[in-house]
């Protein structure tokens, strides 16, 4: 175990070497001059060779990278463009509204998703399991956006229940945090539960017809003890799986979501950085970013051997 | 060696007209047309046939396990103690099953589940039907696994299905189904998956157990070899009927259905030598979609003559508790 975690770490810097060098010549070969853009439409073209020079965009593209290979390194992710900050500090000071909004995401979208995809196991073919089924099918379907503003306009702006935008840090307390953190959730949650459920109830669906399952009914075992303890951990390893990919892709839900919500969280950050050709905010979230998904999916081929004593590492 | 026991006149389990169906999108399949036997206390009843004859299905019937999806036991009762197992709550199903009744499976390899210890699926049996501790339960099961013969139960007590050999899975079914001291076990093809020489002493081991504990055991089997063995009593299966019911000595004596004639000539006998092809059966078995006319069996059966192909022979005594659903026993016999 310890030897392939060992593996699996060694094979990540190769990983991570991978998109530093995709982040870097991204941005560098995309159209548009960042020295252009920060010294504004009224520049000179002296005073943007000036910035260029500054910045070391003259210098040759390897020289440019190892820079700043070397410098990410070191803990320094660059200086952002137009805040004029550190990015890693920008980055750091909308991280709360973020893994806030992730993590209960991810607690609601798992346990909503993987109950319902037991119960339309349980009841396949029956009222529960095509209620399940169209509402999977709509959730995967209907763009986030749409959801969220749907959400806001019955649950703010008509039944005042609920705040329309913003967010409370959680130091202010935490039920204003959780009051605006409720709509996020729920609009983020929904193609995330209809994505658990449709793996947890195929799965669940495949153990339900095993043999062992037959024996647990021939011991006398009730049907709540054959559904959660014989044939839910059976049928873990593709659950695990998506929650894992779900918690990956879950990036791309944030940004749109924070958008909608008006959360300042890193999701918003890129969207500015992107409109700003801010290009050290950009690679540092990518780069980040990229860090966190290769983490996950050690941890999900890791939690395999929890569930299933037959995988060894 | 035959040891011919007195079975007490104890009735433990009684079916009347058990009648099977599973529901199809397009058809219904009679998979048990009505069948009725006993099933002594302390006995070992053999039910012998081919694939597809409704042994399982008898046997699942009983314990109420087919699938609720397609699967319809449409009537006939289930006598255990005199209740009807028909008529109970799923709740008190769940408390015979496993404790008064337990079962074992054709395929040890599948039959287990593997996320979870051997010690632990038999100390849950235990800890269902009793109100034992974790600890106790887990102490019952390693002295289960010591007492069907596997070694080094201590450690045993901790390996996954995966750990073990085939012959010891199915020792650790036995010793689960036997963990509550069960009145009736229900044991279907235990040994059909098995190597010759496993089977051999699973065989053993379950005549022992069942002597040593008193259980009665329901011995399904496709193996003549097998019933012969290990059964006092047989029933013969075929196309979901009982075609013939007799003590295992009577049955291999005098067998009154041409089925079951076919089956005891398409067993390897040694004495018969090696080079001959072993007799087969001709014709298949018939489809239970349709209803049938006459005797199911008549189709592929040497001795059929007009009366067969027109009426269903019932089962009729042709001997002292010997009986045969056929119109022409008495020759079948004779011949």
């Amino acid at each position: 175990m310890a030897a392939y975690i060992l593996r699996r770490f060694v094979s990540t810097i190769a990983v991570m070497a991978m998109v530093g060098i995709f982040v870097f010549l991204l941005l560098r070969l995309a159209p548009g001059d960042p020295a252009a853009m920060i010294a504004g439409k009224s520049a000179t073209a002296e005073m943007i060779a000036g910035i260029r020079e500054k910045m070391g965009l003259n210098d040759p593209m390897p020289v440019q990278f190892i820079r700043w290979v070397r410098d990410m390194l070191g803990g320094d992710f660059g200086t952002s463009i137009f805040a004029g900050r550190p990015v890693l500090q920008l980055i750091s000071q909308r991280l709360e509204p973020t893994i806030s909004l992730s993590i209960l995401t991810m607690i609601v979208s798992v346990t909503i998703g993987v109950s319902f995809g037991i119960l339309a196991a349980w009841r396949a073919g029956g009222l529960v399991d095509r209620i399940l089924t169209a509402f999977a099918t709509l959730g995967f379907s209907v763009p986030v956006f749409v959801v969220g503003f749907f959400l806001i306009y019955l649950f703010a702006i008509t039944a005042h229940w609920l705040p329309v935008q913003g967010y409370k840090p959680i130091d202010h307390g935490f039920g204003p945090w959780l009051v605006h953190l409720i709509l996020p959730t729920v609009t983020l949650s929904i193609p995330y539960i209809a994505f658990i459920a449709r793996i947890t109830r195929a799965s669940m669906l495949e153990v339900l017809s095993e043999d062992y399952m037959r024996t647990a009914a021939a011991k006398g075992a009730s049907s709540y003890s054959m559904l959660f303890h014989h044939a839910l951990k059976n049928a873990g390893v593709p659950i695990l799986t998506v929650i894992g990919l779900s918690f990956a892709g879950l990036i791309g839900g944030v940004v749109i979501t924070e958008t909608v919500f008006n959360i300042p969280g890193v999701g918003r950050l890129v969207v500015d950085a992107i409109n700003n050709r801010d290009y050290p905010i950009i690679q540092g979230v990518l780069i980040l970013v990229s860090g966190l998904y290769v983490l996950i999916n050690l941890a999900v081929d890791l939690s395999y051997t929890l569930v299933d004593p037959r995988i060894r590492y | 060696m035959l040891m011919q026991k007195s079975a007490g006149n104890d009735v433990l389990l009684d079916v009347r007209d058990l009648e099977t169906h599973f529901v199809g999108d397009e058809s219904t399949t009679r998979a048990l047309g009505g069948i009725s036997f006993q099933v002594k206390k302390g006995e070992t009843l053999g039910v012998v046939g081919e694939s597809g004859c409704g042994k399982s299905v008898t046997a699942l019937s009983i314990l109420r396990l087919l699938p609720k999806m397609n699967a319809r036991t449409v009537g006939g009762e289930v006598r255990f103690h005199g209740r009807d197992l028909l008529e109970l709550s799923d709740r008190e199903m769940r408390q015979i099953r496993g404790d008064q009744i337990a079962m074992i499976f054709q395929e040890p390899m599948t039959s287990l589940n593997p996320v979870y210890t051997v010690g632990r699926q038999i100390a849950e049996a235990v800890q269902i039907h009793t109100k034992a501790s974790r600890s106790v339960a887990m102490a019952k099961a390693q002295e289960m696994l010591r007492l069907v013969r596997i070694a080094d139960p201590e450690r045993r007590v901790n390996n996954y299905p995966h750990e073990m050999s085939g012959g010891m899975r199915q020792r650790a079914m036995i010793a689960m189904a036997l963990a509550c001291s069960p009145e009736l076990l229900i044991a279907d093809e235990p040994t059909t998956a098995l190597d010759v020489t496993i089977q051999a002493q699973i065989l053993r081991l379950i005549a022992d157990l069942k002597e040593r504990t008193g259980t009665a055991v329901m011995f399904i089997t496709h193996d003549l070899g097998v019933v012969a063995e290990t059964c006092q009593r047989v029933i013969v299966m075929y196309a979901g009927s009982i075609v013939e019911q007799a003590n295992v000595i009577d049955l291999f004596a005098r067998p009154a259905h041409p089925y079951t004639q076919g089956l005891m000539r398409s067993v390897p006998d040694q004495r018969r030598g090696r080079q001959r092809r072993l007799p087969e059966i001709p014709g298949i078995v018939p489809s239970l979609r349709e209803p049938i006319v006459g005797c199911s069996f008549a189709p592929r059966c040497p001795f059929a003559i007009d009366i067969c192909r027109e009426k269903t022979p019932i089962l009729r005594d042709v001997g002292s508790s010997h009986a045969a659903a056929c119109w022409r026993a008495e020759e079948v016999m004779g011949a």
